[in-house]
């Protein structure tokens, strides 16, 4: 049957060749699939809203792009490895879809994109943040888009330092996302000439964080550094709040934060912390703009993560047009080859390991007297060059890298 | 400064009291299951649910109705007890005289409903609460700064956990309940309404799972799922302590906090484990639990 | 007519009942196979070979449930263990073959099965239950901190191989073929256990224990039996889903999975042989359908309310309602 399909599919390629490799858009048809975690644990940051924000990029880009259709096919990951292998799978194999979006749990992510490999499709990763996955797990065959653990820890922890915040304790999330995390944390920190004088590893989920808040506490650091996410991040910083960390003088730097988080734990419990950030909706008009748009739909801002599917929806609409294909390495390469400049970035580009590298921003959460809504949270401190943000490639240790 | 096995002194005697704070949250999540297995046979995995809805209901009274701490500390269990009497009424009843492993499965159930229609409704985030005004600020201890909440959580989950216990031990009401479950059909004779009786008892033991929910609204993330995480660990302590076994509930609970904080300061990544290590113990050496009967 | 006349009288006629009830199971056995060999040519193989593997997982733990009445509450450890010990040794090393990998993980499986038996054997009804919830959540700690599962992120990219050297695997066919024969030996194997005399005594000590223990049987013995069996299915089951999804990862491992492979057994029919495998093709269906479609935030309260509703309505499950009702009209 395998060679059936191959002799096939050989057959119809070398037809295209005397034809004189034309381009064209299979089926007609552009299948998007977005696969996100519909129900649990990161469903706020990506979720239901991230398929809104997919399809305003489908709308704005006018709905079909060069006479073909746009479609979306959708699937709850339900965080599952399996459910991502396997769904994906099916909708590459029988149900020709083009390009995977969404894409949020690393070991999602990871299972997905080795399918998406397999196939030669295109995976445009979004919610998740591993670094690990333009790194060890890259393909050539998806883009990792919004952030990723290195940003993050790159942006909060050499401001701090440089303010003065010289000791640092870190509470980690103890998984392979949070001792990743940790030594990012810990190299930006000594290199800036900081100290680490103590960490932690907290079990993951962790509901009470007293008893590891009490211990950063007694450390007598200048810094308490969480290097968790979600509920453990919230968790830790009311508790750090409930115990008055910030008023003994000492400083809370969060690691991983979105927007959902920030708005979940309020500016009294979050005020003054301080965290690196891809994008942020209050930036300046053209955010304001599409944000506005967003909260019309969803009735929520976007996060960073919503903002990047619209985004990279756009310019992969883009590239699909420009190439008339929608064939994985063509698009692939018309991406690369375009600089990004829109609402999401200025001056963003697609390097080869597949990371899309662009400024990040260091914010702190406003005080409640200097917010003057629900959503007003952040205020952008600092501009992260893309030059510093990301993972230099001289340090890759990406399959596309090495064997250059 | 002393040191114990590399710990300072001060460090330890705070993880202590915090291990004590969480282990009355511990003993008063148990007791609600204690009370509901004691006397109705039931194995409620709604339990986690009901503390969730107790902690999600002051945040949702207190955003849409106004509704402060300390009267949601009255009427976010009373709302989520009657929860609890239709979900006896109209599900648990039907399956009274079935293996127990039957309730099991009911209100674990019961409990992914919960959780999933509140989750489509206000997302996994959390929602926010803040500290009512008087408990905000705390005390410093010497070894360590004590939040003024803290405090009042150690009180209030201990008075209730007494009171309950005492209520069902020593009072002829709690007679009637153990009496009335035990041999439904005597106490008919004696003309008192078993089934009444039997929906009510379930409706208290999730009340009390919703006090607890209403105690950590304002320190932990309130989410619809924060009861899933705790559910089974609370399970863990009431087997510990023997199923069934009030007292039993309430002394494992604040050990089984004070153990788990110890962990916390020696081996933190193995914090989750060790009640199930210590379970695994227990039952090697006790089949029925610290303070169980035999069957 | 002599009482003896009327005897063999009603044993022939139980006979033919009998027969007749075999020749229907033959005919149903025979579409059944008929249907499996077919399926790949018209649905979607990976997700065929997602059914088959929890389909033997949930004949594992029926096993154990259904046919001796032990309820555990931590299958899901050995599912988990099957998947990583066979992820880990096709990945790490390329000398061995996929059976070889399949073998090594199954066994290890029945090895940490008859250490949970010999901890929790003892211990009756909830307790039972709650000891093997509590080994579990131990296993599910020590495979969050050891390095070689990958951690929350998984272990990727498990090779599917060669079937003892020679037929290649990649091939979704092949592999769907191969499960499928792995699932049918152990499907005869269990109905083979179930009707043996063994069988019979694990079923008195489901009916009533203290009367087999007074019949002179050392039902510790049994019991132990029937959960490293149990367990040791439950592995193999891990073990080639990890090869067939060419991954293995903590969601085997977590509670969770134990709750759903009761779920799976409850819905088909706990104590028949053919009940967990409709239930886990159900419960697989209904979540991937429901998480593709317009309800798809919502398959938690829809399982949920699947729970519920089995427990309510129909609790001796799909398979066991059709047999009630078989033998109502037709017996």
């Amino acid at each position: 049957m395998t060679i059936m399909k191959k002799l096939l599919a050989s057959a119809v390629a070398s037809a295209l060749m005397v034809g004189g490799a034309q381009a064209e858009i299979s089926n007609n048809t552009v299948k998007i699939g977005y696969l996100a975690d519909m129900s649990g644990t990161y469903r706020d940051l990506s979720g239901p809203n991230g398929l809104k924000a997919l399809e305003m990029a489908i709308a704005d880009f006018g709905g079909t792009v060069k006479g073909a259709k746009i479609e979306i096919v959708t699937a709850d990951d339900r965080n599952s490895p399996d459910v991502a292998s396997s769904t994906v799978r099916r909708w590459l194999e029988n149900d020709n879809v083009d390009m995977v979006a969404g894409l949020v749990a690393s070991s999602v992510t990871i299972a997905a994109t080795k399918v998406i490999e397999e196939n030669d499709k295109l995976g445009l990763v979004n919610g998740s943040a591993a670094s690990s996955i333009t790194n060890e797990y890259c393909t050539p065959n998806h883009i990792h888009y919004t952030y990723d653990t290195y940003a993050l820890s790159i942006g909060t922890p050499t401001a701090i330092v440089k303010e003065g915040g010289k000791t640092w304790y870190i509470l980690t999330a103890d998984y392979a996302f949070g001792h990743a995390m940790e030594a990012d944390v810990t190299r930006v920190v000594e290199a800036n000439g900081g100290e680490i004088v103590g960490s932690i590893r907290h079990p993951f989920p962790t509901p009470d964080f007293s008893s590891f808040i009490l211990q950063a506490q007694a450390s007598g650091a200048d810094v308490i550094a969480l290097a968790n996410a979600g509920a453990d991040t919230t968790n830790a910083i009311t508790t750090a709040a409930e115990f008055g960390v910030t008023q003994s003088g000492q400083t809370i730097a969060g690691l991983v934060v979105f927007l959902s988080d920030v708005h979940a734990l309020g500016t009294e419990a979050a005020q003054g912390l301080q965290l690196t950030t891809g994008w942020y909706w209050d930036m300046n008009d053209e955010t304001r703009e599409w944000s506005d748009r967003f909260m019309k739909e969803t009735g929520a801002r976007p996060t960073m993560v919503h903002a990047g599917i619209y985004s990279s929806t756009l310019q992969y609409l883009d590239a699909v047009e420009k190439t008339g294909s929608d064939d994985a390495q063509t698009v692939r390469k018309q991406m690369m080859d375009t600089p990004i400049n829109d609402m999401f970035t200025k001056n963003g580009r697609i390097r080869e390991d597949g990371r899309m590298v662009h400024d990040m921003y260091l914010a702190q959460v406003k005080t409640p007297e200097e917010s003057s809504g629900e959503w007003d949270l952040y205020k952008i401190l600092r501009t992260i060059p893309a030059e510093e943000a990301f993972r230099p490639l001289a340090d890759s240790k990406c399959k596309l890298i090495s064997s250059k | 400064m002393s040191m114990i096995f590399g710990v300072p002194m001060a460090v330890l005697s705070g993880q202590l009291l915090i291990g004590i704070i969480n282990g009355a949250f511990y003993a008063l999540l148990s007791l609600g299951l204690a009370v509901i297995f004691g006397l109705l046979k039931i194995i409620n995995f709604a339990h986690g649910a009901m503390y969730m809805l107790g902690a999600m209901g002051t945040v949702i009274l207190f955003d849409n109705l106004g509704v402060n701490y300390w009267v949601a500390l009255f009427l976010a269990p009373v709302l989520v007890g009657i929860v609890g009497v239709l979900v006896e009424y109209f599900l648990l009843r039907r399956i009274a005289g079935q293996d127990h492993i039957y309730s099991l499965l009911l209100t674990f159930g019961v409990a992914l409903i919960m959780q999933g229609i509140l989750t489509n409704i206000y997302g996994v985030s959390g929602l926010r609460y803040s500290m009512p005004d008087m408990f905000k600020g705390g005390v410093n201890l010497g070894f360590m700064f004590l939040p003024y909440y803290r405090a009042w959580v150690i009180v209030a989950a201990l008075l209730v956990c007494f009171g309950t216990w005492f209520m069902i031990e020593k009072t002829k009401l709690g007679a009637y309940l153990r009496a009335g479950t035990e041999d439904s059909q005597l106490m008919q004779g004696f003309g008192i309404n078993v089934p009444l009786l039997v929906s009510l008892t379930y409706g208290f033991g999730v009340m009390l799972a919703a006090f607890a929910g209403v105690l950590a609204a304002p320190i932990y993330s309130v989410t619809p799922v924060m009861g899933s995480h705790i559910l089974i660990v609370v399970f863990a302590v009431v087997v510990i302590g023997g199923l069934g076994s009030i007292g039993g509930a309430i002394i494992t609970g604040v050990l089984m906090g004070v153990v788990e904080g110890l962990t916390k300061t020696f081996y933190p990544p193995a914090s989750s484990a060790v009640i199930f290590l210590v379970m695994v113990i227990v039952l090697m050496i006790r089949p029925h639990g610290l303070f169980g009967k035999e069957a | 007519m002599s009482q003896t006349d009327i005897q063999s009288d009603i044993q022939k006629t139980i006979l033919k009942q009998q027969k007749a009830e075999d020749r229907r199971k033959l005919m149903l056995n025979g579409i059944l196979l008929v249907l499996l060999l077919l399926a790949p040519f018209v649905m979607y193989p990976v997700f065929l070979m997602k059914i088959l593997c929890f389909a033997l997982f949930a004949v594992a733990f029926n096993l154990l449930f259904g046919f001796t009445g032990l309820l555990s509450f931590g299958h899901a450890a050995f599912l988990a263990t099957g998947g990583y010990t066979t992820g880990y040794l096709l990945s790490n090393f390329s000398g061995l073959t996929t059976e070889m990998g399949i073998i090594a993980g199954t066994l290890v499986a029945a090895v940490l099965g008859l250490g949970f038996a010999l901890l929790s054997i003892r211990r009756q009804g909830i307790y039972f239950a709650m000891v093997t919830l509590a080994l579990a959540q131990l296993v599910f700690f020590f495979f969050v901190q050891s390095p070689f599962t990958g951690g929350e992120d998984g272990l990727h990219g498990v090779p599917r191989g060669e079937l003892f050297g020679l037929i290649n695997l990649e091939d979704n066919l092949n592999m769907y073929y191969f499960v499928l024969v792995v699932f049918l030996a152990c499907y005869l194997l269990v109905q083979r256990i179930v009707s043996s005399p063994y069988g019979h005594v694990l079923k008195a000590i489901k009916q009533n224990e203290p009367r087999a223990v007074s019949l002179g049987y050392k039902v510790d013995r049994y019991k132990v039996l029937a959960f490293v069996i149990s367990a040791t299915l439950a592995g193999l089951a891990g073990s080639m889903k990890s090869v067939v999804f060419q991954l293995a990862s903590l969601n085997d491992a977590h509670w969770h999975m134990s709750g759903e492979v009761i779920l799976m057994t409850l819905v088909g029919g706990v104590g028949t042989l053919l009940g967990p495998v409709l239930g886990a093709t159900l419960v697989v269906n209904i979540e991937y359908q429901l998480g593709q479609g317009p309800l798809r935030d919502w398959v938690d309260p829809i399982l949920g309310a699947i729970f519920v509703l089995t427990v309510l309505s129909f609790r001796s499950g799909i398979v066991g309602e059709v047999q009630k009702f078989v033998r109502k009209n037709m017996g």
